[in-house]
């Protein structure tokens, strides 16, 4: 029963992925959508039934399907495991999932290749459901490699730009650098514990008694990198704002709520393996805390709505990585979950602005949409109340215990997260402001056609923005839900419940405070002196660098793209010609040789007197002087 | 059922198709291809039965050279890989017109023949016919049926010709001297010989020319991206899709049995040098122009990896290579194929001639991606099952192996990328590019299949070579 609706649950999406390439242009877009939406619903509604069985049963459920790979020292199952955490993760992304199907069924219609984009909506939530429920960590490889397929493939679903297409292959490669690490980490485990799957290894990690921490410590940090190439960390991160080259609906599912959690989830899988290398685990939390903050200073000055979005999520991440990085898993996750409701409402609804003005994603040319969009700006401004940390909503709890961890660990990670999150405050409302508060700044042509979008595009901003709200609710302080349903996964649960004294409602205050300094930055900047960003060519000075995100795409190319493709010319040019000639030049000599030979033998008697005389003298002077 | 009766009915194929002339050769040819898949699935079915499946006959009294026909596992998967291979790339060029198509059928056919005997022969001399043998058919179907300019076709086919079978030789001369040792050159008798350190080296390096000149090899490879350029696609279909797993598979099969010392003490070499190509091709592949040479060094980078999983000596390295071996030869058949498929409707291999196909062929970019992927070796492809498999071996060794090895996965998904979006992506073109037709789908869509079927199910095959491998190792580790 449970394995056959656990198939059902993994291969709806694939079924909907298969009609919608089969029969998808013969169906009609509506139709196709529909069916692209409901086979993700069946999930939802399956992942349901599985969450309603945990939370009573509180057992995984394990299953083996088939025998896949045959390694020497053991054997590879396809094998599923349904646990809290997997359940946890299936919840939000079948749930958001769907939410966001629906809203494409709207948006996209208006594209030829509708049914195309559906199905690879439905492969990409098959592959993360394989990534989330695989029973090993090959089987999480295929998910973890499958999504990155797919957001290759929809970042450049508009093909025709080769731009898109350079979009999507960074992404890819860059996403294959992490998956080296992810699997040189996969090699070393399987090396030490001679199994993959995930209870054996926690068996075999927690029952150990002499563990090589030197091979965990570089199996970690490998499986880190692999991390980092997925969620987008420092260095590995700059395809993630380039990615918000797909449509928009993909930046909201894949590129914000659900794929760019695949690093933290795998991390919270390994938890127990993390926890036995406290020199990664301090790694994992400076990179996520300079992350975080790299990534709001450049969100701090892009225009393009879309890329301060993009640029928000890297430093979100960096938050969640931070958390990793303490040890407090629950904590990442939990803002895992509000992040995604958050930020899949803030990417809906900018694909509601940029869908009313034509494709306008410049915030420079928008402004005043207040009026003419009252749905989709009053979600957005809760998203972003969210998102700024703003008492009660979502953001507000789970960035707030991010906060108030660090703090316990380490002042510096402390500051640097706070500084993120006021810079997060303001350029959000930077955003909010550009775009809905004044006078419309776009053409005349566009301001007569703006319009609040369809339902089927604001009914899921209102559901988001709702979670948004209320979304702080799953892990209050003291009372968590979230920590004690998660309690079986991780060791520590209890030891990283905080007291409530004053001290922590300190640190709440200084944040609350905080967030209300961006806000009230970018509301004197924007609202009272009413200054809208300059054109490109007047950026100057720091902001010039920071508009540039650093040059570090500049820098990558110099020292890794340039190089390689310069080498690879040096080779097709000189090496391999030289080695042919190297080669065929032994030939050559050869042929030199039997020809210089052949001279010899020119039929000369006096040539050949002559060689006989010098051979002669040449044996019996040797006889002489060997006597 | 015998197993000289498949050679022979090869053998019969050749010439019924030579005699059916040109208007039917190519049935004819597919035919009897299709007829040797059959008794090649029923003699894996008597293998699996638990049948001895040989076939041993006095040849030549003096020398005592044998008729040795045997097949274990391992050389029914080649086998396999060969017969299977053999009727999709005849199929493949039903869209083509040969002048002289009798001829050029029954080459392919003879060259199955010359091949298959290759993976079936238990006796040295017999295995070095066969494996000279093959090299026949393949430079007439180059030399005569290939493209460009006739001369630079013939310099880049002599050379081809001349460089392998001089490396050859000097196997030739390995086995001559194994045969003044053993008095016979059965394999099972080559096995049971007791060789010094030193005699291993020699025999070992004499080996290891030939078959890094045929796999190839790094700096053995400069023949290779010429001739694959240059031979029809039928004739580099052949060449990369089963004649280089020759090499490999002897490799296995003789140089490592035979000469373990030799390839224990160099291990580390061996392994370098296949890394080295692996680096290498996939580097030198990034910038190429034409897409046939651009597969060419891409099928380099791949073979690097499956001989340094061979080198290893260890059973998860043999058993990735073979695996890796099969899938390889899939995938590049297919890719081949995809080449041949817009040099037919576009009349060019040069990549910046291309562009922008998707937007009108939708059934095509789809086999097309799919083939990209399995050669990048994603993950439920086929390709994944083997290349993981290399790689896992090759870290037990020592971890920087599956590193350096390992940026094919970064490297091969730049160049492969790369290479679609230039090929495919982009404006639509200006030329029309009418999609796949059902010929050419259908030989798509069967090497798409299987690749996806081993990826996620690879056991049929894993239980096939294991057996037969562990023994081979027993063999390696006699001393």
């Amino acid at each position: 029963m449970d394995t056959n609706l656990a198939l059902v649950l993994l291969l709806t999406p694939l079924l909907g992925f298969l009609i919608n390439v089969f029969f998808g242009k013969k169906l009609g877009k509506t139709f196709s959508g529909i069916v692209g939406t409901l086979s993700v619903v069946v999930s939802f509604a399956v992942t349901l039934y599985f969450f309603g069985y945990i939370t009573v049963a509180k057992q995984p459920i394990q299953i083996i399907l088939f025998d896949w790979i045959s390694i020497s020292n053991f054997n590879l199952s396809f094998g599923l495991l349904l646990d809290q955490l997997s359940i946890l993760w299936l919840l939000f992304v079948t749930g958001i999932g769907s939410l966001i199907h629906l809203y494409s069924i709207s948006y996209m219609h208006d594209d030829e290749k509708m049914h195309t984009f559906f199905a690879y909506l439905n492969l990409f939530v098959f592959f993360m459901i394989t990534l989330v429920i695989g029973s090993n960590l090959l089987v999480m490889f295929i998910g973890w490699e499958g999504v990155g397929l797919c957001s290759y493939l929809l970042i450049g679903f508009w093909h025709k730009n080769q731009e898109y297409n350079d979009a999507a292959k960074k992404a890819f490669i860059m996403n294959r650098i992490g998956d080296l690490g992810l699997l040189i980490g996969i090699f070393i485990l399987g090396m030490l514990f001679s199994t993959l799957d995930f209870t054996t290894l926690k068996t075999a990690i927690s029952g150990a008694t002499n563990l090589n921490s030197y091979w965990l410590g570089v199996a970690a940090f490998a499986l880190f990198i692999g991390a980092c190439g997925k969620s987008a960390q420092i260095p590995l991160y700059t395809w993630l704002p380039d990615a918000m080259a797909g449509p928009t609906p993909v930046s909201a599912l894949i590129h914000a709520a659900t794929m760019v959690t695949a690093g933290i989830f795998m991390i919270s899988r390994l938890n127990f393996l993390f926890d036995l290398t406290p020199e990664v685990q301090n790694i994992i939390a400076i990179i996520g805390a300079i992350t975080a903050l790299v990534a709001a200073t450049i969100g701090l000055v892009q225009n393009d709505i879309k890329k301060v979005l993009a640029y928000s999520t890297v430093s979100q991440l960096g938050l969640m990585f931070l958390a990793l990085g303490l040890g407090a898993y629950q904590v990442a996750i939990f803002h895992v979950v509000t992040h995604a409701f958050f930020k899949a409402c803030l990417f809906l609804g900018s694909g509601s602005v940029i869908h009313a003005l034509g494709g306008e994603q410049d915030m420079r040319k928008m402004g005043g949409l207040k009026k003419a969009m009252p749905i989709t700006f009053m979600t957005m401004l809760v998203a972003s109340l969210a998102i700024a940390g703003i008492f009660p909503f979502a953001g507000f709890w789970s960035k707030d215990e991010i906060l108030i961890t660090a703090f316990e660990h380490n002042i510096v990670l402390w500051v640097i997260g706070s500084v993120a999150s006021i810079m997060t405050a303001f350029y959000m409302f930077r955003l909010m402001y550009l775009t809905f508060f004044k006078e419309f700044r776009g053409t005349e042509d566009q301001k007569h056609h703006l319009h609040e979008s369809p339902s089927l595009i604001t009914a899921p901003l209102i559901i988001l923005a709702v979670l948004s709200f209320i979304g702080g609710l799953i892990s209050l302080p003291k009372n968590s839900w979230l920590n004690e349903y998660l309690a079986p996964i991780f060791r520590k649960v209890t030891e990283e419940e905080h007291t409530l004294g004053t001290f922590e409602y300190g640190l709440m205050a200084i944040a609350l405070a905080g967030a209300f300094i961006g806000i009230g930055i970018a509301y004197s900047k924007y609202i009272k002196q009413n200054s809208v960003p300059e054109e490109d060519s007047k950026i100057t000075g720091i902001s010039k660098v920071l508009y540039n995100k650093y040059y570090v795409d500049e820098a990558y190319d110099v020292l890794f793209v340039k190089p390689i493709n310069a080498l690879s010319g040096f080779f097709r040019d000189y090496i391999e010609t030289s080695i042919s000639a190297l080669v065929f030049g032994l030939a050559k000599v050869t042929n030199e040789l039997s020809f210089q030979g052949k001279k010899l033998h020119n039929g000369s008697i006096g040539f050949y007197l002559f060689a006989f005389v010098l051979g002669l003298c040449a044996i019996i002077s040797y006889l002489f002087l060997a006597q | 059922m015998n197993v000289s009766l498949l050679l022979i009915l090869l053998l019969v194929g050749a010439f019924a198709t030579y005699l059916a002339g040109d208007k039917l050769a190519s049935k004819v040819a597919l035919f009897f291809s299709l007829a040797v898949l059959g008794c090649s699935i029923v003699l894996l079915n008597h293998f699996n039965a638990g049948e001895n499946i040989s076939f041993i006959n006095q040849w030549i009294s003096q020398p005592n050279i044998s008729f040795a026909l045997q097949a274990d596992g391992l050389s029914l998967a080649m086998l396999l890989l060969t017969t299977a291979l053999t009727p999709l790339i005849i199929f493949s060029s039903f869209g083509n017109e040969y002048k002289n198509a009798k001829s050029f059928y029954a080459l392919i056919l003879f060259m199955a023949f010359a091949m298959a005997g290759t993976f079936l022969a238990a006796d040295g001399l017999l295995y070095y016919i066969f494996w000279e043998l093959s090299l026949i058919p393949i430079y007439f179907i180059a030399l005569l049926w290939g493209n460009g300019d006739a001369e630079e076709r013939k310099t880049a086919v002599v050379k081809f010709f001349i460089y392998t079978l001089a490396g050859s030789l000097f196997m030739l001369v390995a086995f001559i001297y194994l045969y003044q040792r053993a008095g016979s050159l059965l394999i099972d008798d080559l096995y049971k010989l007791d060789l010094t350190a030193s005699e291993q080296l020699w025999i070992f390096l004499a080996f290891f020319l030939a078959y890094a000149i045929k796999i190839p090899i790094i700096p053995f490879h400069t023949w290779q991206a010429k001739v694959y350029q240059k031979a029809p696609t039928v004739g580099t279909m052949l060449l990369s899709g089963i004649m280089l797993k020759m090499g490999l598979y002897s490799v296995i099969r003789w140089q490592l049995p035979i000469a373990p010392l030799a390839a224990k003490q160099y291990m580390f070499v061996f392994i370098a040098l296949g890394i080295a190509g692996v680096i290498y091709g996939s580097i030198v592949a990034l910038r190429q122009k034409d897409l046939k040479k651009l597969l060419a060094y891409s099928s380099l980078a791949h073979v690097g990896l499956i001989a340094a999983g061979a080198y290893t000596l260890t059973l998860d390295g043999l058993r990735g290579a073979v695996l890796q071996m099969i899938a390889h030869g899939f995938v590049v058949v297919g890719l081949f194929f995809a080449a041949e498929i817009i040099f037919r409707r576009y009349d060019t291999r040069t990549i910046s001639e291309m562009g922008g196909i998707r937007s009108q062929s939708p059934k095509f970019t789809s086999m097309f991606m799919i083939l990209v992927l399995a050669s990048v070796a994603l993950p439920s492809t086929f390709n994944f099952v083997g290349e993981f498999t290399v790689l896992y071996s090759l870290s037990q060794i020592n971890i920087w192996f599956a590193i350096l090895g390992g940026t094919t996965i970064i490297l091969g998904a730049y160049y492969m990328l790369k290479m679609f979006q230039h090929v495919m992506l982009g404006e639509t073109n200006k030329k029309i590019f009418a999609d796949v037709t059902l010929n050419e789908g259908l030989t798509m869509v069967i090497i798409v299949a299987v690749l996806f079927f081993f990826g996620m199910y690879p056991k049929p095959i894993i239980d096939l070579i294991t057996p037969s491998l562990e023994n081979i190792l027993t063999q390696i580790n006699r001393n």
